[in-house]
């Protein structure tokens, strides 16, 4: 396969990945800053999605610290200054399939570009809660459609594994960033850890990767911080803690690996980052730090994206 | 101007054989049926992303061809001859290029004048005494006919550089079928849809001899930005070979690779929808990042073949174009199957004061226009226009041609007033292997949507529609 399709196959996946994970962050920061201060509500909260979303330096270079709900929600949905607003990532991610339609099958591809034609019918400006609230279901149904489609009806060949090896290297991005972002930035120094304000932040974390439910299912006991950091880190049953990203990764990694006939260095570095987190135990990583423990991660993971680019997709 | 020939139904009204179905049909379909099926045949098409851009115009980034959903139909005895006719001509360009980049018989026997090869822009010193896999040029060809009666076509145009087109030939098919499934079970239609399979055998059967037996066949597009992207993507996924750009390639010790997931990979067989002047910033345009450094030296060391190959731009440009049936004559020793439209060239005195004195009655082209752009219609233009070519042609007459405006055939065609007569052309794609020559029946029809309008082009507005041709029931 050309490295240039291969290429736009893994970001294509991480796109719309990225499109989804963004309008889960915008979903919860909407109701968290619904709620009365004394749960938690807080205008802080537009400013913590950026953190998560990773954006926050560029928004300042944009709006300043004028951080307001109608700011955030334009920047991270639409801007066009924002290179990952949803709309640039629906953007770069039609871009990119148009490139490798052949690569597509044509069910990705609709949902791709119909996707696309609907975008147009939202505008920033004048949308209303239920107006945001529809277009932010739109991003998710369409991710899950993208995702569903590629899974049904994919070959299962490298176009196939290159494409996954995109979208869980994002989505353990993401699912990483979430965490560190909550744990340091939402909780005030003099809030007690354990008070209303600290429950309803860790379950706005589980509602924004649609892990609620998982959790009492898994863990039947009231949200606890470290609980909800082994779910997302440690717990392989969650479809997207770093586990269970990295078991993929290393999976379709090993397939790429097989159909070639040769193993590299991205291989060895998975399943190296996969056997540090099936060593770790959430009260170590306590110990030494969440923050220190997830910081380790994203330089790791993202030392893997570039090495899956230079071997294969240069 | 005369009243055209129409395609359906004869000056008495009576209907004609070929078309004896569908009249029948069209009768009696209501007509919101037929504007739901077009407002269909509409959506499948922007989903599937079936779209071109025109140049210069930046709110059409991405726009349909607007398909017409009642077809056009050929009877097989008009294709048999109309195929014969191409073969013959597709044939003569073909000796025609070789001849002109080697030892210029035609130009020492004075059927055409020098200065047509070696003034013309798109001549290429480069290819002189240049041996190309098979000695064939031109294969894949795109040649435009119009008919003008019941017995009558005429060529109005050959392309022998990077023909386009041929996607909506495949798709309008695909949609009528899907819509109309009960005329195809009425007519028994002659398929096209083996169209791709006919173009992997052609381009395999050009690889050169230091390939493998199962040579690697590539698309190479200018990429995603190019009006006709997506006629590339659609047939590099029909050929099951990969579409590249020129990034993709590169070339070490005179032998093109491209770069793949496993490494370099060799590619024997490059079917370029690139012209002339990008493929090499080597030996063509130095600005040129669409290219691959170095493709020229390999082509001339024999290790790639580039379909079409270099230089076959001296063949089609409207000037030579008038020579054409001398060119057949010469190499064939044949009379032309299909008509040439008589043609002034304004080159020549006596035809340009003739053009001169009848400018409001002739069609006036650019040698080197297409698209529709950059012409002259006597008859609609005004006196302004007219003035303005007149100047022009006195100042370059060698850069214009002109002919009489034909009476083009029309079709029946579902436009907003209902179902009314509009004028046709036909883009039969003809492929030369080093084997044979494949032709499949029928082309791309292509229909001006204005009433009265002889221009087709889909930069100007024109439609398609599906070609049938019927087999003998």
């Amino acid at each position: 396969m050309l490295s240039r399709t291969a290429d736009n196959l893994y970001w294509l996946a991480r796109y719309m990945e990225r499109a989804d994970c963004l309008a889960r962050i915008l979903d919860v920061t909407q109701r968290l800053a619904q709620l009365p201060a004394a749960y938690g509500g807080s205008t802080n909260e537009w400013r913590s999605a950026l953190l998560t979303a990773g954006c926050a330096e560029l928004f300042k270079q944009v709006h300043g610290d004028d951080a307001t709900e109608q700011n955030v929600i334009s920047f991270l949905a639409f801007a066009p200054e924002n290179p990952s607003s949803i709309r640039n990532c629906f953007e770069i991610a039609r871009t990119n399939a148009r490139s490798v339609r052949t690569a597509l099958t044509i069910e990705m591809w609709e949902t791709i570009n119909s996707a696309w034609l609907e975008l147009k019918r939202y505008s920033t400006k004048s949308m209303t809660r239920e107006e945001l609230a529809r277009f932010l279901s739109f991003v998710k149904e369409t991710s899950l459609r993208f995702d569903g489609a590629a899974y049904r009806t994919m070959l299962r060949n490298d176009a196939f594994w290159f494409s996954r090896v995109g979208m869980y290297v994002e989505r353990a991005d993401n699912t990483a960033r979430i965490l560190d972002v909550k744990y340091h930035v939402l909780l005030p120094d003099s809030e007690h850890v354990g008070g209303p304000l600290d429950y309803f932040q860790w379950t706005s974390i589980l509602r924004s990767v649609s892990a609620l439910t998982s959790f009492h299912w898994v863990y039947r006991e009231s949200v606890k911080p470290w609980l909800v950091a082994d779910l997302l880190i440690l717990n392989a049953q969650m479809p997207r803690s770093l586990t269970s990203c990295y078991q993929n990764i290393t999976r379709y990694l090993d397939d790429i690996a097989a159909y070639y006939g040769r193993q590299g260095s991205a291989q060895r570095l998975a399943r190296s980052t996969l056997t540090r987190l099936g060593n770790s135990r959430i009260d170590d990583v306590f110990q030494t730090g969440l923050h220190e423990y997830i910081d380790d991660f994203v330089v790791e993971n993202n030392r893997l994206g570039s090495t899956v680019a230079e071997q294969y997709l240069l | 101007m005369s009243v055209a020939f129409d395609e359906m139904t004869n000056a008495d009204g009576s209907i004609r054989a070929a078309y004896t179905t569908l009249a029948r049909w069209l009768k009696d379909v209501p007509p919101d049926v037929l504007d739901y099926r077009r407002k269909e045949a509409e959506f499948i098409f922007r989903r599937i992303g079936i779209t071109f851009a025109v140049y210069g115009d930046s709110d059409a980034q991405e726009r349909l061809i607007p398909f017409d959903i009642i077809p056009r139909i050929l009877t097989n005895g008009e294709w048999g001859r109309l195929s014969k006719g191409l073969e013959q001509r597709t044939k003569a360009l073909n000796l025609y290029i070789k001849d002109v980049y080697s030892k210029r018989d035609i130009l020492r026997a004075g059927i055409v004048p020098e200065d047509l090869v070696y003034q013309n822009p798109v001549f290429r010193p480069e290819m002189n005494g240049q041996k190309v896999p098979h000695d064939l040029y031109v294969h894949i060809a795109g040649i435009d006919v119009v008919r003008v009666d019941s017995e009558t076509f005429y060529v109005l145009e050959d392309n022998a550089r990077t023909p386009s087109g041929v996607s909506y030939m495949l798709e309008n098919r695909e949609i009528m079928m899907r819509l109309f499934p009960e005329l195809f079970a009425e007519n028994r239609v002659a398929p096209v849809e083996n169209y791709t399979d006919e173009l992997l055998a052609t381009l395999k059967s050009l690889a050169p001899t230091t390939a493998t037996s199962d040579p690697v066949v590539v698309v190479l597009t200018p990429g995603i930005f190019n009006s006709a992207y997506y006629e590339h993507s659609f047939l590099a996924d029909k050929l099951g070979v990969e579409l590249v750009e020129g990034r993709d390639l590169f070339v070490r010790n005179d032998v093109v690779y491209m770069r793949t997931t496993e490494g370099p990979r060799r590619v024997d067989v490059i079917y370029r929808r690139l012209d002339d002047d990008f493929l090499d910033p080597l030996a063509f345009r130095p600005d040129s990042s669409l290219g691959v450094p170095g493709l020229m030296s390999a082509y001339n060391a024999g290790n790639v073949t580039l379909t079409n190959a270099v230089g076959t731009g001296v063949a089609d440009d409207k000037a030579v174009y008038s020579y054409m049936p001398e060119i057949i004559r010469f190499y064939l020793g044949e009379e032309p199957l299909l008509k040439n439209v008589p043609t002034w060239r304004c080159r020549e005195a006596d035809h340009l004061s003739y053009v001169l004195d009848h400018l409001n009655e002739l069609v006036v082209k650019e040698v080197h226009g297409s698209g529709g752009y950059g012409m002259l219609i006597g008859p609609r233009a005004d006196k302004a226009q007219i003035e303005l070519f007149r100047a022009k042609l006195k100042q370059d007459p060698t850069n214009f041609i002109a002919q009489p405006t034909l009476a083009l055939s029309t079709c029946p065609t579902f436009v907003e007033e209902g179902i009314a007569p509009r004028h046709v052309d036909l883009r039969p794609f003809v492929l030369t292997g080093s084997d044979r020559t494949r032709i499949v029946p029928g082309g791309l029809t292509r229909v001006a949507l204005q009433e009265g309008s002889l221009v087709v082009n889909s930069s100007q507005g024109g439609g398609t529609k599906d070609t049938w041709v019927l087999e003998e029931s």
